[in-house]
């Protein structure tokens, strides 16, 4: 099993302090940060651009971004009536830490730390996640990581020391997958990102280390418009993982990333991520993969929490005998839809995908999975599958299921299934029988239906959505 | 047998589920070391019985009461009772897709008998030769409880966990039912070794004499209709048998 570290990211650019806004969280804002003025312009954009020091294609790029935002109109679908509560205006879209003092533990609400703590996560990670430390203990750790991956050639840094130092490969791969002008989103997100990795795998090279000891920063640098990019060489594999278990508590509403993952032929690439954000948080993340010949994208991806979170994890299969896997699941509680899914684009022949979509509502939270697959006419013998389980708690939860299918090719193979249940009185009463109090079994039950979720993740991360969901339900039965 | 000291004491209970009354006075008293039968016909009131001394939320105690070793249960929940030593095994076992059986396993003897009775070799050993003694592959360790059993191993389930739970009173609802031949007999050398010469107790519902002739019931009563309308030894249950049940509405 993987040792968990948590590690600094390296590079002590200006640019990675820019996403210290996470620990402003419940940090009074005008001791350390340097805010812009609320509200998006030009001129912040290009602002956010000079601040950074970036090269001109990318100031280009955000200010053409920005136009196609401020142009694009908010999405016509999914839950409308959330989406137009967004107000754009009260937003500050660039925060600047300007010291990394270490804030008191005492201010810390107890309710977080009751989490972190039956999560059981250390003392020592409990006060890096929440900001009150600069750092959590395993630089060391890090640095043998880096070295290791430097010796292989692979590149790990944040995304805006990888566009300082590797402004070619950047500039040949941002925006490819994803442009700007694919969603209103991803438009804001273009205009002014901040943080997010940037990881390059050079051809054969296998990351072994599964990237998750990257993975408590990158809940902590999980900036507002986080950019991440990774591009895998041809045969090579990466297994990176994101996000946490515990709870990030952010005062900022509007969350926005963009990833972009590039499998060169032969390639693999696994994202594996969690997330728990508090419930004032809009997440509305753009993630999509290319994968070419014979290579292979793996998206896992847990939400949890949210107000509400619109998330699609896609690929496109553009080269012959490529693969895709969507594993999601999805917990909505009071007051929160999480609407996620899965897009999978046959472009070429004998290309094969799978989606699993589970998802648990409770106390009045809903659920939706919203599913794309199509197969161009020109891929012959493509294989796709695609199953989406919900599971309602209670009374006044809700799912709902908009699976499409585009098939224009005959020889296509699709499977779909799609199922909806209740946790039964039977059932309870059966686990109950073996001496297990009414959450224990429900959170049994919970986490039986998340299974085939869990299973792929790091055992440590395994453990700690078990933990989460047995919170979770306690206090639940009425 | 019965009368010196008693284990469960049923008394006069009436049960109802959306204002039907089910149980209309049953009235019942195990000893330690005792093995009961209750046989019936379909919808008699078997599995209801079962599910209230276990404590199944949907139905509603009227009248009358059921007393472990002095205690009424009545008021406390299910797993209260399972830790007080109340076991079912279920007609219709739950599936919980998800749920590993070794977990699940190991969770329950935890929460029943301890923590520290479900960790380490000793333990291991337990379930292995439990496991080997009901001839349950190894590999049911890492599936999911009850999901996609077939009938019969789900029954060899229920006894894996009578035999790891080790309770106070085992109440087996139709556990001969969809056993083969040979399931019966293993079953029954489980249930024997768990209550004879010891202080726990078993009521086995059944509708077959088979198994009753395997562990020899020191009583057999007869459920009609929500009343225990006979009582008597083994030969009972092969009269019941031979004659059927219509003789005894007669009586
Ligand atoms: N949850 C319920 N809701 C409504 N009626 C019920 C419920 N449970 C049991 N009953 C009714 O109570 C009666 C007794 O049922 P029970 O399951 O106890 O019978 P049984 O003796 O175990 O029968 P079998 O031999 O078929 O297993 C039946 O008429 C049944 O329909
Ligand atoms: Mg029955």
């Amino acid at each position: 099993m993987a040792k968990r570290g948590v590690i600094k990211v390296s590079g002590d650019s200006e640019a990675r302090e820019a996403v210290g806004e996470y620990k402003a969280g419940w940090h009074d804002p005008e001791n350390s940060t340097i805010r812009f003025d609320f509200g998006l312009s030009e001129e912040v954009v290009r602002q956010i651009s000079e601040l950074k020091e970036e090269p001109e294609w990318m100031t280009d790029i955000r200010v053409k971004a920005f136009k196609h935002f401020s142009e694009r109109p908010m999405p016509t679908w999914g839950n409308t009536s959330m989406l137009e509560e967004i107000d754009f205006e009260n937003i500050c879209y660039y925060l600047k830490s300007s010291d990394s003092t270490e804030r008191d533990w005492e201010d810390v609400p107890d309710d977080i730390r009751n989490t972190f703590e039956r999560l059981g996560i250390p003392e020592a990670e409990q006060k890096w996640l929440s900001g009150v430390t600069a750092q959590y203990e395993s630089e060391a750790v890090y640095h043998s990581i880096r070295e290791d991956l430097e010796k292989q050639g692979v590149i790990f840094l944040d995304m805006d020391s990888g566009l300082k130092e590797y402004p070619e490969i950047v500039k040949k791969w941002f925006c490819s997958v994803i442009p700007y002008s694919d969603n209103k989103f991803s438009a804001l997100n273009t205009a002014v990102w901040s943080g997010g990795s940037f990881i390059y795998v050079p051809e054969g090279v296998h990351v072994e280390m599964p990237v998750q000891a990257y993975f408590r920063i990158n809940a902590k640098n999980m900036g507002q418009f986080e950019r991440t990019l990774i591009v895998a060489d041809k045969g090579s594999s990466i297994h990176y993982v994101e996000g946490c278990t515990a709870p990030s508590y952010s005062t900022d509403s509007l969350h926005s990333a963009v990833v972009e993952l590039i499998a060169l032929p032969g390639s693999h690439i696994r994202y594996s991520t969690i997330q728990n954000w508090s419930s004032n948080v809009y997440n509305l993340v753009t993630k999509r993969g290319i994968a070419h010949e014979d290579a292979k994208i793996e998206w896992v991806d847990g939400n949890i929490g949210s107000k509400l979170t619109m998330k699609y994890p896609a690929v496109i299969l553009k080269g012959e005998g490529s693969h895709a896997e969507v594993i999601s699941v999805a917990y909505s509680g009071e007051g929160q839809h999480q609407d996620a899914g899965a897009k999978i684009h046959h472009l070429a022949s004998n290309t094969t995908s799978k989606i699993l979509s589970k998802s648990i509502s409770k106390n009045g939270g809903r659920g939706s999975y919203r599913g794309m697959v199509t197969v161009s006419p020109k891929a012959d013998n493509c294989k796709l599958n695609v199953v989406c389980d919900a599971l309602i708690l209670d009374e006044g939860s809700r799912s709902d299921t908009y699976p499409t299918m585009e098939v224009a090719n005959p020889s296509a193979r699709c499977e779909h299934e799609a199922s909806v249940s209740k946790v039964s009185d039977d059932q309870l009463f059966y686990l109950m029988s073996r001496g297990h109090s009414e959450e224990e079994s429900l959170a049994m039950i919970v986490n039986g239906f998340f299974e085939p979720f869990t299973r792929e993740l790091p055992m440590e991360y395994a453990v700690e959505l078990n933990q989460l969901m047995a919170l979770e339900m306690e206090g639940s039965i009425g | 047998m019965p009368g010196e000291n008693t284990l469960l004491e049923i008394h006069d209970l009436h049960v109802g589920i959306d204002g039907n009354e089910i149980l209309k006075g049953i009235d019942l008293k195990m000893g330690p070391g005792e093995i009961h039968a209750i046989m019936g016909r379909n919808g008699s009131g078997k599995t209801t019985t079962a599910n209230v001394i276990m404590g199944h939320p949907d139905f509603d105690v009227e009248k009358g009461d059921v007393i472990l070793e002095g205690e009424s249960l009545l008021e406390l929940e299910a797993w209260e009772r399972a830790r007080k030593g109340v076991f079912l095994s279920f007609q219709y076992p739950q599936a919980v897709p998800g749920l590993q059986v070794g977990n699940f396993l190991r969770k329950s003897v935890a929460s029943i008998r301890g923590e520290d009775e479900a960790k380490g070799s000793v333990f291991r050993k337990e379930l292995t030769s439990a496991m080997e003694s009901l001839e349950i592959p190894r590999s049911f360790m890492s599936r999911y409880v009850n999901d996609g059993f077939s009938g019969g191993e789900k029954k060899r389930f229920e006894i894996l966990q009578l035999m790891l739970l080790k309770p106070r009173l085992a109440v087996l609802d139709e556990t001969d039912s969809g056993l083969d031949i040979d399931g019966i007999r293993t079953v029954s050398e489980g249930v024997n070794a768990s209550i004879r010469g010891t202080d726990s107790a078993a009521l086995i519902i059944t509708h077959y004499s088979r198994i009753l002739e395997h562990v020899q019931p020191d009583m057999v009563h007869v459920l009609l209709d929500g009343r225990i309308v006979a009582s008597g030894g083994p030969e009972l249950a092969t009269k019941l048998e031979e004659r059927g049940y219509e003789w005894l509405k007669e009586e």
